[in-house]
């Protein structure tokens, strides 16, 4: 059920290992989010929260997301939708967590 | 007692090496940002505590990070890199007009008056400059907006501004060179740039002596004669007595005068260090023996410098910021391969040992002597 507009909701996040190190923070992170809870929203808290994140998942002007990383959240991959599309319930209301990682790719080294 | 202390930027995490004054035992300190892609790290000549770092990844792009405890601690600090006003195009590789897009950091240089004060070389090529330790920066606008720049084309590696050398007899003077654009000089602290490579040919170009787009891989300067500057570029050694107004090749009887690293010796200005590399075709050294270069004549005679380098089956690479020396009474050498080594020299370069043999490919070295 959603929450009304602009009321707080406890949004969990996990983070790719990088960012977990650079923001010395667990694997998981919980945000309090206004509503309602898109991609935009819960980045928006979680640079709040954390500044040294600004820059690593979405660009700083544009916010667009950097290109090797991806949005899941229940088994979807929700990196090609809109940042300002309302996440799923289950994500708003901190049942599943926003799973923020790095695509595969493979490297030389 | 004197000590050392080596900064290693890696292609996976930054290394601090450190020893005494004799400098034989070596305590190895790292890796720090573990995976990460640590292309430089430097300290402030006033405030050998404070160290300037750039952290980069392809995944989550710049980080930079400081530390005031000579390197114990670190915190991130402003990653903002925005370029000012209109962004404009430099050349693609096929000739066709780019915008200027920020990438990384290539190198980072503290102020040599003012620890809270340092400069960043970027990729697209563009100067920037903090002056509150990192918090926000601010490009200095006219250098990527120079006339010349839509001319400015990438290197193989990028289009980076890796050089910037500050003159410690003049603070409005700097020289900046980028890859490949060439080298430029400022006299009035970053407000006006001028191109500055005359003398050098470069038959890469379809004008090899243009006023701009020579590959320059690297600058070294003596901090007792600030005119005096020695330049590596793709292929040739050179040399200007003029503050760049004018270059002479000095490449002499190097078996090879392609190469990257070029630096000085911290007490005598006419001695110079190279590490020749085959070729733009094979990055690698000359007969698979690693061997720096000593000329104490400010170039033109070479001798090779080969005692405990490897002289056989070595097939690695030694990039443009991974030499450097410290300053003690005598003079020590450094320098780090992309086979993961950092050598050191307590001599001059007469004889060598490695510091570690093992560590990820070496971007940089920064060597800061501490009393």
């Amino acid at each position: 059920m959603s929450g009304q507009p602009g009321s707080p909701r406890t949004v969990r996040v996990i983070l790719p290992y990088h960012l977990r190190t650079l923001a010395r923070v667990g694997a998981e992170v919980t945000l309090e989010v206004a509503d309602p809870v898109t991609v935009r929203t819960v980045l928006d808290a979680l640079e709040a929260r954390y500044p040294m994140l600004c820059g690593t998942i979405r660009d700083h002007g544009t916010h667009q997301r950097r290109p090797f990383l991806r949005f899941f959240a229940c088994e979807q991959d929700l990196s090609h939708d809109s940042p300002d599309a309302p996440l799923p319930e289950t994500v708003a209301a901190g049942t599943e967590p926003l799973i923020i990682l790095g695509a595969i790719a493979g490297g030389v080294a | 007692m004197s000590k050392v202390r080596v900064l290693v930027g890696t292609h996976k995490g930054a290394f601090i090496l450190t020893s005494d004054g004799k400098r034989k035992q070596w305590e190895v300190n790292g890796p720090l940002f573990a995976g990460w892609e640590m292309y430089h790290l430097k300290g402030s000549p006033v405030d050998p505590d404070r160290l300037y770092a750039s952290q980069t990844s392809g995944w989550f792009g710049q980080t930079i990070q400081r530390s005031d405890d000579g390197g114990a601690t670190w915190t991130p600090v402003g990653n903002k890199f925005t370029y000012q006003g209109a962004t404009g195009t430099h050349q693609w590789y096929d000739g066709t007009p780019h915008p200027w897009e920020f990438k990384r950091v290539w190198h980072l240089e503290p102020s040599l008056t003012d620890p809270d004060v340092v400069y960043a070389g970027v990729e697209d090529a563009a100067l920037f400059r903090s002056a509150d330790s990192g918090a926000t920066w601010e490009e200095l606008a006219s250098l990527r907006c120079h006339e010349t720049g839509p001319q400015w084309q990438p290197g193989a590696g990028g289009m980076g501004l890796h050089t910037i050398i500050l003159d410690p007899s003049n603070p409005e003077r700097m020289y900046i060179a980028i890859s490949a654009a060439g080298a430029f000089r400022t006299d009035d602290g970053g407000k006006n740039w001028k191109p500055i490579n005359k003398g050098l040919v470069s038959p890469i170009m379809p004008n090899p002596t243009a006023e701009v787009g020579h590959c320059v891989h690297h600058v070294a300067m003596h901090r007792s004669r600030p005119g005096v500057l020695f330049m590596q570029k793709h292929w040739d050694v050179m040399r200007s007595d003029n503050a760049g107004e004018s270059w002479q090749e000095v490449s002499g009887n190097l078996p090879t005068d392609f190469g990257f690293a070029i630096d000085v010796h911290a007490h005598e200005p006419e001695t110079v260090y190279v590490v020749p590399i085959k070729s733009d075709s094979e990055h690698f050294p000359l007969e698979g023996k690693l061997r720096v270069y000593r000329s104490r004549t400010g170039g033109n005679e070479w001798e090779p410098l080969t005692k405990g380098l490897p002289q056989e089956d070595c097939y690695v690479n030694v990039l443009r910021d991974a030499m450097s020396v410290d300053s003690l009474d005598e003079c020590g050498v450094y320098f780090g391969t992309t086979g993961g080594q950092v050598y050191a020299s307590s001599d001059a370069g007469d004889t060598w040992a490695p510091i570690v043999r093992d560590l990820p490919a070496v971007f940089s070295v920064e060597v800061q002597t501490l009393t």
